[in-house]
């Protein structure tokens, strides 16, 4: 499933600019809010769930080659945060709604990591 | 400029790659007189080895080509001033001391074939001819290094073709001791720019031709480390790794506080992180665990009150194994 239709779906904020979403197509899924959790789970083009929201995220989803970070709960990461976001090619989308229920839905939606899907 | 005398054998000396801030990777096909220094000092060889002292010590210099009536006819370099000082003879002519008939490079030439001639013949400069033999400039390593960066900045585009020319500059110069050393100082408390360091030195691997699985896992190895020296470190540490065509090497230290019990550290969830950090997402205590998978050797030594070393290899396969669909597989 496309980048565009999971914002649409989930109706999420997307933060940043330039990229277009329909070109990103996620690999699957990651949540945690640990960042060594993140860069020992999250595969490349993963979309990343979770309810950081600060500067070092970005550094983590550049590093894996991420394909977007979804910020949950309505947390604001800061300008500085969206500048290097912007640099990096980063793409940081946000949604009022809890982490568990942004997973559930991209679930639903066929968002799964095919290595652990049964 | 002198220790471009002393490390003859690496393309790229620390010093320099510590200088090198946004893109920090080879080129190929630039040509010598695109990055040679045009201005050049030239010494007469009836001057005084006196005047080339005065004229090294002025000019910042480290070496001069001499001329007699505009023909190359030597390189008159620090060491044989040294030979001189030794001697105390200061009071003779510079043909006396000077090497007579230097190798030169022409300004036509690609830069790998003065690459090549600092690798083998460890001169740490050359002068550079135009077709007919005439002096018009000379060039160092740091010359190289700088204009290969220059060029590399000014040209985006291309990325895949600069990619292959790059991953092939290794195999061109013969040299058991080519490497690329990348250097950065990492600052404790400097969260603002944390993974810095390692996203640049995953770029460069890249850009040399290393496959996407190695320059992640090297990535990551890096940036746990990394953010071990912004977050646990009490000034911060140094991070230098060294590129060669048959492995990647890491070493990462700081002077302090250092390690109580390493191989408790080494645990996974074994974290001292504060309370702070911890709401950031840091202090897992999953970072040396991470480093230990993503790395082929590893070794963590530490003194408390001293500081912490922490070394990593990871080895590349050997380039002809390389095949064009590993390149293209994401991980
Ligand atoms: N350079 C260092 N100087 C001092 N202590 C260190 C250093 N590197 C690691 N440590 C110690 O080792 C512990 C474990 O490090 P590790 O990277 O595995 O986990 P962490 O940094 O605490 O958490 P995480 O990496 O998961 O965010 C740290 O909490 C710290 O006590
Ligand atoms: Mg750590």
């Amino acid at each position: 499933m496309r980048l565009d239709q999971i914002v649409n779906a989930l109706q999420l904020s997307v933060l940043t600019h330039p990229i277009d979403l329909s070109e990103v197509e996620p690999t699957g899924g990651y949540a945690s809010d640990l960042l060594s959790c993140v860069m020992s789970g999250a595969q490349r083009g993963n979309l990343w769930v979770t309810l950081q929201s600060h500067l070092n995220i970005v550094a983590v989803a550049a590093l894996l080659d991420l394909a977007a970070i979804i910020i949950t709960e309505g947390a604001q990461p800061d300008v500085a945060t969206l500048e290097k976001a912007e640099q990096e090619g980063v793409i940081l989308l946000s949604t009022p709604l809890p982490t568990y229920t942004v997973i559930g839905r991209l679930w639903e939606l066929g968002v799964r990591n095919p290595e652990t899907t049964p | 400029m002198s220790d471009n005398l002393l490390s003859a054998s690496r393309v790229i000396t620390d010093k320099v790659a510590e200088n090198i801030s946004r893109v920090e990777e080879l080129a190929y096909e630039i040509r010598v007189r695109e990055v040679m220094t045009s201005q050049v000092i030239t010494m007469h060889p009836n001057d005084a080895m006196q005047t080339v002292l005065e004229t090294f010590r002025q000019a910042r210099i480290s070496g001069a080509p001499v001329l007699e009536e505009g023909n190359l006819i030597g390189l008159i370099s620090i060491e044989d001033l040294i030979r001189c000082l030794l001697k105390q003879d200061l009071a003779a002519p510079v043909h006396q001391y000077m090497t007579p008939h230097p190798v030169v490079v022409k300004g036509d030439d690609s830069v790998v074939e003065a690459l090549k001639v600092f690798v083998s013949k460890k001169y740490g400069r050359l002068p550079v001819v135009d077709s007919n033999g005439h002096l018009i400039g000379i060039i160092t390593k740091g010359d190289i290094t700088r204009g290969l960066l220059r060029a590399l900045e000014r040209d985006y585009q291309s990325e895949e073709v600069r990619r292959y020319r790059a991953s092939h500059l290794f195999e061109d110069i013969e040299s058991e001791r080519t490497s690329l050393i990348l250097r950065y100082n990492i600052k404790q408390g400097d969260f603002e720019h944390g993974g810095e360091a390692s996203a640049k030195i995953k770029r460069a691997l890249l850009r040399l031709g290393a496959s996407p699985q190695i320059a992640r896992r090297c990535g990551i190895a890096v940036y746990e480390a990394e953010m071990n020296l912004i977050i646990h470190t009490t000034e911060g540490g140094v991070i230098r790794a060294e590129i060669e065509p048959h492995q990647i090497s890491i070493d990462v230290y700081d002077y302090g506080p250092g390690i109580r019990d390493v191989e408790l550290a080494m645990q996974p969830g074994y974290s001292t992180a504060s309370e702070k950090v911890r709401e950031m997402g840091f202090g897992a205590g999953m970072g040396l665990v991470n480093i230990k998978r993503c790395v082929d050797w590893m070794k963590l030594e530490s003194e408390w009150g001293k500081g912490t070393r922490l070394r990593m290899k990871i080895y590349l396969p050997p380039p002809h194994t390389h095949t064009k669909g590993e390149n293209s597989n994401p991980t």
